[in-house]
């Protein structure tokens, strides 16, 4: 049984219970608790299934190394899977959920999967599930994604906010232990602006809990002193239940902060990721215990020694009347004593050295307790909770020597700096023989950019295990002069590793022994993958699962290394560690995502039309970020149907189109002629004053990026019209060019695109409706096809460009935004007459279709080029050079077996699918089909009543009038005549009236 | 996440205000250029692990480009310079030879 003890429990106040649930199940705790010391208050010994096999697991640890209790935390909007109990305040109302069983905690079906542990060993996935093929995905993977997994994802949206916080400060301090306290006191008291971060809700580590003397008082009392001084200074920021997660790149460290985890539904937000430039960071992140590889070392009931004393000392829960320790250091005793203080009962400590002489050993065998030297456990037993350990020599291979019945076993294999936000970029570690650890090297710190060390480490997580060294070793990092506080602690004696108990233990042991709880993985699997040939330490990680989920490096990182070295016969610093990576222990998607979601994930551009459209029941189309109106059904009508009546409007009487999202770059000065040159394949500086004519821009590999309207402005101003989704990006690459390689062309370009709303009147009647407006001439003479000018409509001043994307009669009008609405109000008002009607987007491609003129991102992927497009005429021949000539002077580019421009008409008038392949005989070396072509648009034609599609086919010009076949979603084919991709009006003679 | 001060507009800018461009001082090759030329313009780089000039953009900020002069292993920056140049100035490389005693260009 695990109880409330009368007495003891730093943390908690007994004056204020709280009641909570785990499973339904209504308990009681107290303020101050942790969740899994409220469970262990309540004998809940058990709160979950391992991952693989199922196995009954309790409570290890007492902070973030716990990979057991690990709970479906809250309900429905605030339900949060995977939250560690050891880490989880208790708070009046707190609901928990055990995780990964079924149907219940007590009574796992899965559990059989201990029994079939021979048919699961290491790489298991990769064995079992190969063959028959079909089996993975209707056998395998269901029954695997059923019974493993740990949390429930929450199904509802996210009921709280989250922040990001920006920090810029001398020193950054990771961890409020002494050591970090320590180091903040020597920082802050020379002027430097410190900021503290430590994960837990308490400041001084564990310190309080294993005892000894600062400055020749308690260390509890030093710890409130300093951090009444430290609030005291301004240039020093304290923040408690805030982590250290992540070092990146030159010295950016974030941290993450709990805000209303122990009070949820407060204001405020939940969580805050804090992103921090430091002048220099100091890592003391302090150390944690390590577990001892013994058969059965994962029963309920078997926890680190550390966490044994947390529970007893901090919330004065006892963990068991009957206590057996088994460790191979002197720090393991502590946990004896303070069993004994509590008054229960240590029944035997089976220490694996052959002696133990120390301090400690000593003062717990003075109080009577029985110190078995040279011995190990060979197997702990029991069902869902421990029932008894049965002692062996440590040097043997497993024989009992007695059997001892007890509640609890407290295991200590030696302790670990905990080194990982000083690997994250790349601090490298020595090993310590002596001490069995890996230590940070600090001839090779984590560099920033100047290329000195940004990172420094202090205390345990630097490899000191005493509190002289530690406070010493952190006045050092703090840059403090002189000497620090002085620590006492009795004297310790050196550890002796223990990597398997005992030695020699045999196959069935080993098949006991867990290195690591949560993934399930054993030293017998550990072996198994040195055996297969997995000689890299990743390898073996990613092939066990070893380390892997949340543990990443923790509990299991040292024994698993060790293991693996003594199986491939290495030595442990050969065989190396796993990299470190960030963050230290999991953090929430709602820290990461901040304020970046909702309408605010991905703002929207609006052009000054938009309510208009919205009004008019637009039905929207995202491009780029920009919100248009893909048609505006009326009615009843489908969105098919309003396309089909603006096409048909526009084409017999006017429409109009808001244009305003096409981009407008504006490219002035005296070599902006030349320059227009080298970005456009045609000719650019040629162009008259008032014309317009119709670009294409390519890369330096000669591929299409864009095309648009240039127009001459006046003798060195060019505008030219990019794709709606285009302008930054061809601005980006105007800018690239002129800054990075013609930087002494006297050029500008100015990115007007939201300066001006542009609307497009379209249509047989477009000019009657523009000179009902009156104000500047239209005519036919006056304002030819491709011609502009400045000058009014209904006195409003306007850029009347005749450009047509339609084949229609066309104008589009540029006003300045701010007046932009007035003017599509008077348009549409004078339009009423003859019929207008605003067009969409669709309507907009089905026109452009109709004329067979291309679309960037329809008919170009990033590998075609111009002259596939059958745009040949848009390239000059009398240029010398332009971005794209030499590549598409290469072999392939002109080889006339290119996929080229053609039309498709279905020989029975229906749509083809988009982008269907256009089929060839045989199949390839994989089996598949052969192709020779692929739609790129395709669309029911409303002015000829049919599907027409245009497509990318093998010599498709030269195929004129042959029948080729088109592959359809749901399988099959259809027949498809090529047909010049220009449908309606070849001639042109809609739009030159 | 990457430091660099851009030396347009003096900002010390971090990486997510920065747009990376590739490889430095690459000679453009024109329609004059043989296959073999106009292969190793468009498709070669040095990609060294060690001292590397990058083209960067400071985009979310002044919108120059410039050059950074860069250790792709350490991340050690020897600093910024213009972009309207064809070889990196002397300053930097004196600071890269002081840093790095046997480096002997990229070749």
């Amino acid at each position: 049984m695990s109880t409330r003890l009368k007495a003891g429990g730093r943390r908690v106040d007994p004056g204020k219970p709280v009641t909570f649930r785990f499973n339904g199940r209504k308990l009681k705790g107290f303020a101050g608790d942790t969740l899994a010391s409220a469970l262990l208050a309540n004998d809940q010994l058990l709160v979950g299934r391992s991952f693989k096999y199922h196995r009954p697991r309790g409570i290890v640890a007492s902070g973030v190394e716990e990979p057991n209790a690990l709970v479906n935390l809250g309900e429905g909007a605030r339900l949060e899977p995977n939250a560690r109990a050891t880490t989880t305040e208790l708070f009046d109302g707190l609901v928990a959920r055990s995780q990964n069983h079924w149907p219940s905690l007590d009574f796992d079906v899965g559990a059989i999967n201990a029994r079939l542990s021979r048919l699961l060993p290491a790489g298991f996935y990769y064995k079992m599930f190969m063959h028959p093929r079909p089996f993975w995905k209707h056998v395998y993977e269901p029954f695997i994604r059923k019974s493993a997994g740990l949390g429930e994802a929450p199904t509802d949206a996210d009921a709280d906010t989250y922040e990001h916080y920006y920090a810029h400060v001398d020193v950054l301090i990771v961890g409020g232990g002494v050591a970090g306290l320590q180091a903040a006191l020597a920082a802050g008291r020379a002027g430097r602006s410190v900021l503290l971060m430590e994960q837990g809700a308490h400041w001084g580590g564990r310190t309080p809990v294993d005892g000894g003397e600062i400055d020749g008082g308690d260390a509890a009392g030093w710890i409130d002193a300093a951090v009444r001084e430290l609030e005291g200074l301004d240039n020093v920021q304290l923040r408690l239940r805030c982590m250290g997660a992540g070092v990146y790149d030159h010295g950016y460290v974030t941290g993450y902060e709990r805000l209303m985890d122990h009070r949820p539904g407060a204001p405020g937000p939940r969580h805050r990721l804090w992103r921090v430039r430091a002048e220099r960071i100091i890592v003391a992140t302090g150390a944690l215990e390590r577990p001892l590889s013994f058969a059965g070392n994962d029963l309920p009931g078997v926890m680190l020694a550390s966490a044994v004393r947390d529970y007893i000392v901090e919330y004065g829960v006892s963990t068991g009347d009957r206590t057996v320790l088994v460790t191979n250091n002197d720090d393991g005793y502590r946990t004896a004593l303070a069993v004994l203080d509590a008054g229960l009962d240590v029944v035997a400590v089976l220490d694996a050295r052959t002696s133990a002489t120390g301090a400690l050993p000593e003062q717990v065998r003075g109080r009577g307790v029985r110190v078995l030297t040279g011995k190990g456990v060979a197997k702990a037993t029991g069902g869902k909770r421990l029932e008894a350990v049965h002692v062996c020599a440590q040097a043997g291979e497993g024989a009992v020597i007695e059997t001892i019945p007890c509640e609890c076993l407290a295991m200590s294999g030696g302790w670990s700096p905990v080194v990982h936000l000083w690997s994250h970029t790349g601090g490298k570690l020595s090993w310590d023989a002596e001490r069995a650890f890996f230590r940070p090297d600090p001839d090779r710190a984590p560099t920033g950019a100047d290329g000195e060390a940004v990172v420094d480490i202090a205390g345990a997580a630097n490899g000191h295990l005493g509190l002289a060294a530690i406070l010493e070793d952190a006045h050092r990092a703090g840059g403090g002069e002189g000497a620090p506080a002085p620590g006492t602690q009795p004297e310790e004696a050196p550890l002796h590793p223990v990597w398997m108990m005992p030695d020699n233990a045999r196959i069935e042991l080993r098949e006991k022994m867990w290195l690591d709880f949560q993934n399930d993985v054993k030293v017998s699997d550990v072996r198994l993958a040195a055996q297969e040939g997995y000689e890299s330490v990743e390898h073996t990680k990613r092939y066990t699962t070893l380390g892997m989920a949340t543990d990443q490096g923790k509990l299991s990182n040292i024994n698993g290394l060790a293991v693996l070295a003594q199986a491939l016969d290495e030595d442990i610093p050969a065989v190396g560690t796993t990299t470190f990576r960030p963050p230290y222990t999991p953090i929430s998607m709602g820290a990461i995502t901040g304020d970046a979601r909702g309408e605010l994930f991905q703002p929207i551009r609006r052009t000054v039309l938009h309510e208009w459209h919205e009004r008019r029941g637009a039905y929207w189309e995202p491009v780029g970020h920009w919100r248009r109106p893909y048609c505006y059904p009326e009615g009843g009508e489908s969105h098919g149907e309003a396309v089909a009546r603006e096409v048909k409007n526009t084409r017999q009487a006017v429409g109009m189109l808001d244009a305003s999202t096409l981009g407008k770059i504006v490219v002035k000065g005296p070599d902006a002629g030349r320059f227009l040159d080298m970005l456009y394949t045609n000719m650019m500086s040629t162009l008259p004053v008032g014309r317009c004519r119709y670009g294409l821009m390519c890369s330096e590999n000669g591929f299409l990026i864009d095309d648009g309207v240039v127009a001459r402005l006046d003798d060195d101003t060019w505008l030219c019209h990019t794709t709606t989704g285009g302008s930054d990006r061809i601005h980006a690459h105007m800018e690239e060019w002129l800054q990075t390689e013609w930087w002494d062309w006297q050029v500008y370009t100015a990115n007007l695109t939201e300066q001006y709303a542009q609307i497009a009147v379209v249509g047989p009647k477009a000019r009657a409706v523009l000179e009902k407006l009156g104000g500047m001439d239209v005519s036919a003479d006056a304002l030819k096809f491709m011609d502009w000018r400045d000058g009014e409509l209904g006195g409003q001043p306007v850029r009347v460009f005749r450009i047509s994307f339609s084949g229609e009669l066309s104008y589009e009008i540029a006003t300045p935004a701010g007046r932009g609405r007035e003017l599509w109000d008077r348009l549409f008002e004078a339009g009423a007459e003859f019929g207008v009607m605003p067009y969409g987007t669709e309507a907009l491609h089905v026109m452009r279709a109709e004329k067979g003129f291309i679309m960037i991102g329809d008919e170009t992927d990033g590998t075609v080029i111009p002259q596939d497009l059958g745009l040949g005429w848009a390239i000059s021949k009398k240029k010398d050079d332009f971005l794209g000539k030499r590549a598409q002077e290469r072999s392939h580019m002109t080889d006339p077996n290119r996929w080229q421009l053609v039309g498709l008409l279905t020989e029975d008038g229906s749509v083809l699918p988009d982008g269907a392949y256009i089929v060839e005989d045989g199949t390839n070396a994989n089996g598949q089909r052969n192709v020779q072509g692929r739609v790129t648009s395709t669309y029911h034609s409303p002015t000829l009543g049919r599907g027409i599609a245009m497509a990318l086919l093998h010599r498709g010009p030269a195929r004129m009038g042959e029948v080729v076949e088109a592959n359809k979603v749901d399988g099959g084919t259809v027949a498809a005549k090529v047909v010049s991709p220009v449908f309606y009006d070849p001639e042109g003679e809609k739009q030159n009236v | 996440m990457l430091l660099l001060t851009c030396p347009a507009c003096g900002v010390a800018a971090d990486e997510t205000e920065l747009a990376p461009g590739g490889e430095a001082h690459l000679t453009r090759v024109g329609p004059d250029g043989d296959d073999a030329s106009f292969e190793g313009y468009l498709f070669q780089r040095a990609n060294p692990r060690g001292v590397h000039f990058e083209r960067w953009r400071h985009v979310y900020g002044c919108g120059k480009w410039f050059h950074a002069a860069r250790d792709t292993a350490t991340l050690e920056v020897f600093g910024t310079y213009s972009a309207q140049t064809t070889a990196p100035p002397d300053d930097i490389l004196d600071k890269i030879k002081a840093r790095r005693p046997g480096w002997e260009g990229n070749a």
